[in-house]
């Protein structure tokens, strides 16, 4: 018992030390050189509801320039701020100038604290909602220059000036494969505002959050500028995956995107060296209403078509992304083709096996069912896919070493025997010498 | 007497190099707070053992964290989810473990999904996960070491509900499970690959074209990693010699009887 709890102890400590050591390794490994700074919108509702004293007797604009002024405040100097308004000139009836009532106040930029300021406060609310114009127009303004792109929607009513139904607008705008995201806030909400920015902020991937009070505006505004801030470690490539895999994109080691409809699967390519080991994770996004039961299937196979391994996974409820992964090498498959060809006496074949790489055919497909017909259509939801070629593990021999209290016995057992065994021997050999 | 002596002599030299494991153990620097969490597998936020974690939310949000396990651990999560007043329903919750291919994690211990009653002021998760090996067959879904995603969520929430802020409290606990019952090693952790893809329109060559590399380094494969088998074997030894000794003492003992 000494000796085991001895030597458990020495190996607690000299493996967690090690484990430490590698532990550490991984995490800083992939360290990406740092990308253009992230770039980030306001886009705050100055229509006319926005009057209503509702916030501890207060207006909501009055509750909103004073949580903006704190964010601009505490703004980190990288970050690429800009702020639009809607609803905030045309105080008139007519709904088509109504309608195209949306400026720019501040260009997105590093930010000029005082003049962001100034502009906020000569806000007063006036006119109509025209989100969907707005967040077409804040996508312009945040411009395509590959970095990730965030727009924060404040608003405390709905759209009034659909069509364009402003989620349909969002879904448009996230399928034009530009990495924008859009965040929305609800002041004091009733259900068809908060119906329509959820609806907003799932078609692009973004949060809903409603502030009741001036803290919780301020506290999510900030916490949304703050994460802006801190862009993703890789922007993914985008693909486009084919319906048969002849065709299909051959994928290098890295993250990409792609858009796959409802019920639809998508053909990638990946050569894969003998010795190496294939990695493949996909995730698609829940961008729309879909039905409570779905799955996601990524399936590997040959070029003709024979299955190597699936990742599947199912759910039910609420979720963002539905993930799969596999991993597949191509160690028994070579040494089978080896030992084949060289049953087949063909040094040459068995020669060549070794330096060719196979095609490995990778297929994405999903279950989702649409609620809403117009949710099957295209754009397709968002599929992220992550290849990556890693050296092959090799499956372990048999354990050299032993382990346990039976492992003890049967050696204790033996060692006696050979001991009682030695002894004889010894005994007859010193009679006979003796007799000799 | 010369048995009790060499036996002695055994647990010494064994006890001798038992001597500096303490030295080993963790160090106790506790690691600073983290109070924000990711919205999505690629931005979750890394967190590691026993780091606190305090996060303000919202209802409906997605919470991402990301930890890194080594062979041997028993990692668990344990979340408190602080709700907000004046819901209007029941709501589910889900905390769910991922690997680094992001293939989902069986829970092997701690309330994984609870549901949340209209009037309770807090619902707490957990999910501990199986011990993480140090290999696996690829298609084996087995935990190995490499990355590890905690999403933290709600999978039924009444829709008025949606947006109302709350707080929430993460532990994350790696405890060891049985260090030395695994053989074999994973060539590379399961970390991804977080660089962006780019379309081949060839193959592109293999890394590893180096044949001669190979052959000129010494390799030690055959001897097992440093495991507690070693002092299962080397006492079995021990042990052995002196039953041995014991065994061939009582053909000799007879004699002078």
């Amino acid at each position: 018992m000494i000796h085991k709890s001895l030597s458990i102890v020495v190996a607690t400590g000299l493996i967690s030390a090690a484990t430490l050591l590698g532990a550490a390794a991984p995490a800083f490994a992939d360290e990406t050189e740092p990308s253009e700074p992230p770039r980030v919108e306001l886009v705050l509702d100055v229509s006319g509801s926005m009057k209503a004293a509702d916030i501890a007797g207060e207006t909501r604009i009055a509750v909103a320039k004073r949580a903006f002024n704190k964010v601009v405040d505490a703004l980190p100097e990288t970050t690429q701020l800009g702020i639009r308004v809607l609803g905030a000139t045309y105080s008139g009836n007519n709904k088509r100038v109504a309608c195209k009532d949306t400026q720019q106040i501040t260009p997105v930029g590093p930010v000029n604290r005082t003049q962001a300021k100034n502009a906020i406060a000569t806000l007063k609310p006036t006119g109509y909602t025209p989100i969907g114009l707005a967040l077409r127009k804040a996508a312009d303004d945040l411009g395509d220059t590959g970095s990730v792109r965030r727009i924060v929607l404040i608003t405390d009513g709905e759209d009034t000036c659909t069509p364009p139904d402003p989620c349909e607008v969002a879904r448009e705008l996230a399928a034009q494969g530009t990495h924008l995201v859009i965040d929305t806030l609800g002041l004091t909400p009733d259900e068809k505002t908060r119906k329509q920015l959820v609806c907003i902020s799932t078609a692009t991937g973004g949060t809903y959050a409603a502030a009741k009070s001036e803290e919780e505006l301020t506290d999510r505004v900030q916490q949304l500028v703050d994460r802006a801030a801190l862009p993703p470690p890789v922007q993914p490539a985008v693909v486009t995956g084919t319906a048969d895999c002849t065709n299909a994109p051959l994928l290098a080691p890295g993250v990409y995107t792609d858009r796959e409809k409802l019920s639809e699967h998508r053909f990638y390519r990946v050569a894969v060296q003998p010795d190496q080991e294939l990695r493949a994770s996909v995730s698609i996004g829940l961008d729309r209403a879909v039905n409570p039961d779905y799955g996601v299937l990524l399936k590997a196979s040959t070029p003709d078509g024979r299955e190597l391994v699936r990742g599947v996974d199912a759910g039910a409820g609420r979720t963002d992304v539905l993930s799969a992964g596999l991993r597949w090498s191509a160690d028994e498959q070579k040494a089978d083709a080896k030992a084949s060809a060289e049953a087949a006496d063909d040094d040459a074949a068995a020669d060549a096996v070794d330096d060719t790489s196979t095609d490995v055919c990778l297929i994405v497909s999903n279950s989702f069912a649409a609620v809403a017909a117009t949710a099957a259509t295209a754009p397709g939801m968002p599929v992220e896919l992550s290849i990556d070629l890693v050296d092959a593990s090799h499956a372990p021999d048999a354990p050299g070493l032993g382990r346990g209290f039976l492992f003890l016995l049967v050696l204790a057992i033996a060692g006696l025997l050979a001991g009682i065994l030695a002894g004889w021997v010894t005994r007859y050999w010193v009679a006979t010498w003796r007799e000799n | 007497m010369r048995i009790k002596h060499l036996a002695v002599t055994g647990a010494a030299i064994v006890g001798i190099m038992a001597v500096p494991a303490p030295a080993f153990a963790d160090d106790p620097s506790p690691a600073p707070a983290v109070n924000t969490a990711g919205t999505s597998f690629l931005t979750a936020v890394s967190i590691t053992a026993n780091q606190p974690v305090q996060v303000g939310a919202v209802t409906g949000d997605y919470l991402y964290w990301q930890f890194n396990a080594s062979a041997g651990q028993r990692p668990e999560a344990t979340a408190t989810v602080n709700l907000p007043d004046g819901r209007t329903g029941d709501e589910s919750w889900i905390i769910e473990v991922f690997d680094g291919l992001r293939r989902r994690q069986a829970c092997v211990a701690g309330e994984q999904s609870p549901v949340a009653t209209k009037d309770a002021a807090q619902v707490t998760l957990g999910c501990r996960l199986r011990q993480v090996r140090s290999w696996a067959e690829p298609q084996d879904g087995d935990p190995l070491p490499g990355t590890y995603y905690v999403r933290l969520s709600s999978t039924q929430t009444p829709e008025k509900d949606l947006g109302l802020p709350l707080k929430v409290g993460l532990t994350l606990g790696t405890p060891d499970g049985d260090l030395d019952a695994d053989q074999g090693e994973l060539a590379a952790p399961l970390v991804p690959n977080n660089q962006p893809g780019a379309v081949l329109t060839a193959p592109a060559p293999s890394a590893s074209a180096d044949p001669d590399a190979e052959k000129s380094s010494f390799s030690a494969d055959w001897l097992p990693d440093f495991s507690g088998r070693w002092f299962w074997t080397a006492g079995g030894g021990i042990i052995a010699a002196l039953t041995g000794l014991f065994g061939f003492s009582l053909t000799r003992r007879r004699r002078r009887a």
